[in-house]
């Protein structure tokens, strides 16, 4: 562990949990059956990831990754993994929806009140909104995640 | 003057009072813009020159027989001989003013590509491209039958000179349009040789100078080479102008790029005729304030000198790298002997992109990605560096602040 005291000027944007998951991803591996599954790629800056989906009569069962990208990319995707698990497909586009607007607004004030739990396991990735340039790493994986669900084999991050 | 009793010694807090963005603060703390090569900062010469002109003399340039537009007409063309006098150009007929470094790469891979050059000849660039030398000579590929091929880039991050020189043996290329100096490992290539290997084989050259320009003198007299790209945003001018020198009988071989006004003798319905070089080039009215705005800078750049800029530059990479070198898990990209200020970086436990962000926390600016080399990534096994780069107004006390910032980048992701 490091002292946070000395480090409170980059902790806003890198807190203890997006360092933990960037480090350690907890669901970082291709799945063995699955049932859909599809690419992100972000051209501007390189970053790559793919997601497997394995359902279960309309929720999702589970959910693995492989990503190449940075801290922010790689916890995004790992909290997704864990926050969509058990989720209908449709709470999941609902819960994306949300994300996204945490991601670029730090927060979500008309979210459903049924979303506030996985919401705040995402919120420590609220503070990329003040990093226009970092919201993409944030979102990449969800866009990858949509677009597994609808049937395409690719996402590119919004710009 | 200090300068002009040692050509070596710059002062640099002399001239970073020149920059006037320099005194900003970043998230509470000073500034330190290491990001140089992808943009430099303006001197007050250059925002001072393109205001007055707005301010004075303003109009359009080459077409009115009023007093503004004479004057501002002489103004832009000043731009056009500082250019020839700063490449030591033969004449400053040869300097054509683009867009950019990108625009003058297109107009002559468009103008000499489809021009001059025939289907089944070869155009030779080398692995260590931005992306701008890159596509428009594989759109030329693509359109005209027009083979490209890439020269080798050794471990080091220098040309391989053998493999090059292997892909000009079988005189089948017609130009060789490579960097001079490397926006990502800041390797300078041999030009000359590289200039000499290539005419011997038959093929013309053209040097990128993007980055070569800002930090060595060029004279492409003395480099014997065909024709010579460079962009004045990188060299403290404005966006929006760049510089294609080009040799007065290749250019006159050319034909236009881009249709237009200022760009013809005449023109009927049936036929129109070009004008003479440059003009046939510079089709429309072109970046009057930016011209103006470049000829301050050139002058700007005259005043200090290239030996001053060369010598600065040269003991801050020194200090840069033994610097860089004492950060565990850091590796420097490109080892390349002869090298200017752009180093290109990774951090063993942290991505590029953190390494930046978390820079920028402590008010560091630098780039980080792909530098628009992709191929260059791939040949290294990357995806994207952190990269600094270093300008006239850089100091020795940044690139500590830069040290020391990584040191605290890397103990945070321990």
């Amino acid at each position: 562990m490091t002292d946070s005291d000395s480090f409170d000027d980059l902790r806003d944007l890198y807190q203890e949990v997006i360092l933990d998951r960037g480090r350690k991803p907890r669901h970082a591996r291709r799945l063995e059956t699955f049932d859909a599954t599809a690419k992100g790629d972000n051209p501007m800056c390189g970053d790559r990831v793919q997601v497997w989906i394995a359902l279960d009569t309309g929720s999702i069962a589970r959910v693995g990754f492989e990503a190449r990208g940075c801290a922010i990319s790689v916890a995004s995707a790992d909290l997704m993994a864990e926050t969509v698990q058990h989720r209908t497909v449709a709470d999941t586009k609902s819960l994306f929806e949300a994300f996204r607007t945490l991601a670029r607004t730090g927060a979500c004030p008309d979210c459903a009140p049924g979303l506030a739990e996985p919401m705040e396991q995402l919120a420590p990735l609220a503070g990329v909104h003040e990093y226009p340039s970092r919201v993409k790493c944030a979102t990449l994986p969800w866009h990858a995640l949509m677009a597994a669900l609808d049937g395409a084999k690719e996402a590119s991050s919004e710009r | 003057m200090n300068i002009m009793t040692n050509p070596a010694a710059l002062d640099v807090e002399r001239i970073r009072g020149d920059f006037p963005i320099l005194t900003q603060t970043i998230r509470g703390k000073p500034l330190v813009f290491l990001d140089s090569a992808a943009s430099a900062q303006k001197p007050r010469a250059v925002i001072d020159a393109m205001v007055q002109a707005m301010e004075t003399q303003y109009a359009n340039i080459h077409r009115g027989l009023h007093w503004m537009s004479e004057r501002t007409t002489e103004a832009y063309e000043a731009a056009r001989d500082a250019a020839a006098t700063l490449m030591n150009a033969n004449d400053r007929s040869e300097i054509v003013f683009t867009g950019n470094s990108t625009g003058a790469i297109n107009l002559l891979a468009h103008s000499y590509g489809r021009g001059v050059l025939k289907p089944g000849q070869a155009v030779l660039i080398s692995g260590m491209e931005h992306h701008s030398n890159i596509v428009p000579w594989q759109m030329l590929r693509d359109a005209n039958g027009i083979e490209l091929r890439i020269a080798p880039v050794t471990d080091a991050g220098e040309l391989d000179i053998a493999g090059y020189e292997a892909l000009l043996e079988d005189g089948k290329v017609g130009l060789v349009a490579i960097t001079h100096m490397s926006n990502v490992l800041g390797t300078v290539v041999p030009a000359e040789r590289v200039v000499q290997i290539a005419h011997a084989h038959g093929a013309k050259v053209m040097f990128d100078g993007s980055q070569a320009i800002v930090h060595r003198k060029v004279d492409v007299q003395a480099l014997d080479c065909d024709f010579y790209v460079w962009t004045g945003h990188k060299l403290y001018g404005p966006t929006g102008i760049g510089v294609l020198w080009g040799r007065r009988d290749l250019l006159e071989r050319m034909p236009p790029f881009m249709g237009g006004g200022d760009m013809i003798s005449s023109v009927a319905f049936e036929q129109s005729t070009w004008a003479a070089v440059p003009h046939k080039f510079e089709a429309g009215t072109p970046a009057i304030l930016e011209g103006i705005g470049l000829k301050a800078a050139i002058d700007y750049v005259q005043t200090i000198g290239y030996d001053a800029m060369t010598a600065h530059e040269a003991s801050l990479t020194e200090h840069a790298l033994a610097r860089l070198a004492a950060v565990e898990g850091l590796r420097v990209v490109g080892q390349a002997q002869d090298r200017g200020g752009v180093i290109s970086f990774t951090l063993d436990k942290a991505h590029s992109h953190d390494v930046a962000t978390l820079l920028d926390r402590q008010g560091i600016a630098v780039r980080a990605g792909h530098h628009c080399a992709e191929p260059l990534m791939r040949r290294f096994g990357l995806d994207s560096t952190a990269r600094a780069s270093f300008g006239i107004y850089t100091t020795r006390g940044e690139i500590d602040a830069l040290a020391d910032g990584l040191l605290r980048v890397r103990e945070f992701f321990q």
